[in-house]
């Protein structure tokens, strides 16, 4: 019986390349190959020599080689639009889409929060938030699960101008929507708003995140511990996460409520991407983390889920 | 004589006087006292703009599209103008806004991130409004690099482009090289909106204006972020002087600044060691209130917050640095 599970990347940018990169540190992932649309990218290069097959006709090509027979888990680091047309046919190609897009076709998922293994089955297809996302849901679901639900959460990720490319950029309120949406639907708040802030200074600034969340009073203690662990689980699949102000509590016009401030900021590993696009780097490490929950629960023999759950 | 179109932002940055606590009644009767005087646009709600209200901004008192119904139902041929700064306001936001009777929008990114205001821009010129693009923090780039931004803007539509002295910490030659750099390349008209941390709110406009810019900020009595913007008042008084034209009656403005614009202040509207500060750093001016709220918090010194927060090339909108940096302090073992 295999102990590896053989997975693809399509996407060959610095996505792409710098989750390859994760991947082959796993001991349950085989990466087998690097797809691409341009011959002459650097991320197909970067895998040639390590020796990972590559094709520069996109996923077609490589749905249509026997290479992707053994490749139950894709990756697809391209673009929303792109992966709106790759999702049906990886989903008839019987492979699980691991979505890197603003796309948002599957269950949102934040690995710290909750497994891929949804009510007992895989989706087919499962997306990554965004990076503020990953970075703050986890935060904010920690406190939620103290008190039994945030009343309201609103983050504030601000993020180096020289990390943030032009799919984002044209995207921004898709950003903010699909981010805001995750904190509801997976941290626990009742409402949420989502701020984004893009800074250009030289040398560029590690990505640092702004929590608020406003909650019951009377918790404080166990909210400070429960962030504790939050920022240690995060960290233990993105070791450059880190908490900077630890939960900060201030009073508002209702006596009943206490407003939580907490700052988190992510390096990144340094792998194909600079260590200050901790932005990114938050993405490709959850990506890795959640193709090993998966490929660990194929090798268990998971079920898969009939139909792509929560298709909107 | 040479016309400039005055912009009237007193209850949009002035909102930061009063941590956005405006009323709609202010809102009303801001509104209809600049009408009545010939302003021809004017600008309300949050003090971040549209999607402002916030637990990081502060909640203002009214909704955004309440203000902007208010101000619409009384502005005659007024154009009423809402800023929205991408990442916070959306393009979403800008259409419920047209529905509430919206004239103009001002798409306001930081000087070097004007590509973030494209899909905003498109939706204010299908929605049918003036579109202008806003620059804050212009200090922070050369004016080629301003130009560059203000060519973006024009080719996303830009009507006016707006150059934002933030953090008010220009001098007169800075603006002055800064529209010129604008003024020599672009065909698009140039607009200015000055902080008066340095004392030279007036004074860097009516460079500005002789240096062609043709779209010029100011508010009822100096009211805004930081010591505020170039007084209004004040403002048509000299333009006049200097040989410019505008669509502002003079005795009108005068009156009205002390009947409807001075009541609205909580503070003597002053150069202070704050503000001052603030001007010399480059720091965005709406730190000044949650910079005092922190040093009372945290029992630190403003003016240290302030000192340590100059040091970090901050942007508009991280005002979250602020309890970073009194935080930072309040544990700092003293040595």
């Amino acid at each position: 019986m295999a102990d590896q599970i053989a997975v693809a990347i399509v996407g060959s940018g610095n996505i792409g390349t710098d989750l390859l990169h994760k991947v082959l540190r796993s001991n349950v992932l085989e990466p087998v190959a690097l797809v691409g649309i341009d011959e002459t990218s650097d991320g197909l290069a970067a895998a040639r020599r390590m020796g990972v097959w590559t094709t520069a006709g996109g996923l077609d090509a490589f749905l249509a080689d026997p290479i992707s027979d053994d490749v139950a888990i894709v990756f697809d680091a391209t673009s929303a639009a792109t992966h709106i047309e790759h999702s049906p046919k990886l989903r008839a190609a019987r492979k699980v889409a691991l979505d890197l897009t603003p796309a948002a076709i599957g269950p949102l998922i934040v690995p710290a929060v909750r497994s891929p293994v949804l009510n007992g089955v895989l989706p087919w297809n499962l997306n990554f938030v965004s990076c503020g996302g990953q970075a703050t849901t986890p935060i904010v679901h920690a406190i939620a699960g103290v008190v039994g639900g945030v009343h309201y959460a609103e983050i504030v990720s601000t993020t180096a101008s020289q990390s943030v490319g032009p799919g984002t950029r044209a995207n921004l309120d898709e950003y903010l929507n699909t981010t805001a949406r995750a904190l509801v639907e997976i941290g626990n708040a009742s409402s949420a708003k989502t701020i984004a802030i893009i800074n250009p200074a030289e040398p560029p600034i590690v990505m640092r995140n702004t929590i608020y969340a406003l909650v019951d009073r009377g918790h404080e203690e166990a909210i400070t511990t429960a962030v504790q662990r939050a920022v240690e689980e995060v960290s233990s699949y993105v070791p450059g996460y880190r908490c900077l102000v630890p939960p900060q509590f201030e009073s508002t016009p209702d006596d009943a409520v206490v407003r939580v401030m907490t700052v988190t900021e992510v390096e990144g590993a340094g792998d194909y991407l600079p260590p200050y696009a901790g932005n990114l780097d938050i993405m490709t490490s959850a990506a890795a983390r959640v193709a090993e929950q998966c490929a660990t629960a194929v090798l268990a023999g998971a079920e898969f889920a009939e139909q792509t759950e929560g298709v909107r | 004589m040479t016309a400039v179109t005055l912009l009237d932002t007193t209850l949009r940055d002035g909102s930061h006087a009063v941590s956005h606590q405006h009323s709609l009644d202010d809102t009303r009767a801001v509104v209809s006292s600049l009408a009545s005087a010939g302003l021809e646009i004017v600008e309300l709600a949050h003090g971040d703009g549209l999607g402002g209200s916030s637990v990081h901004f502060g909640l203002g008192a009214e909704r955004d599209l309440d203000h902007i119904e208010a101000g619409a139902a009384v502005a005659g041929v007024t154009r009423i103008c809402a800023l929205v700064v991408p990442g916070l306001g959306t393009a979403d936001d800008i259409r419920a806004a047209a529905a509430q009777g919206l004239g103009a929008v001002r798409v306001a990114t930081h000087v070097t991130e004007a590509n973030l205001a494209r899909p905003h821009m498109t939706v204010a010129k299908e929605e049918g409004l003036l579109p202008i693009g806003f620059l804050m923090m212009t200090h922070m780039a050369t004016p080629a690099q301003v130009a560059e931004s203000a060519a973006q803007l024009e080719s996303y539509g830009a009507e006016v482009v707006y150059l934002a002295d933030s953090a008010g910490h220009q001098i007169s030659d800075d603006i002055v090289r800064r529209v010129d750099a604008i003024v020599s390349r672009l065909e698009v008209a140039v607009g200015v909106h000055t902080h008066n941390n340095l004392g030279l709110a007036i004074a860097n406009a009516l460079a500005a204006a002789q240096a062609g810019a043709t779209y010029i900020d100011g508010t009822l009595c100096g009211l805004g972020a930081g010591a505020g913007n170039a007084q209004l008042e004040v403002l048509v008084a000299v333009l006049e002087r200097a040989g410019f034209s505008t669509s502002v009656d003079l005795d009108a403005i005068i009156e009205i600044a002390e009947t409807v614009g001075r009541p609205l202040l909580r503070r003597p509207q002053v150069v202070d060691a704050d503000s001052l500060l603030i001007g010399i750093a480059g720091l965005y001016s709406t730190f000044l209130l949650p910079t005092r709220h922190a040093a009372a918090v945290y029992d630190v010194p403003t003016s240290s917050i302030l000192r340590e927060l100059g040091k970090r090339q901050l942007v508009a909108g991280q005002e979250d640095m602020i309890i970073d940096v009194a935080y930072g302090l309040s544990t700092k073992v003293p040595t």
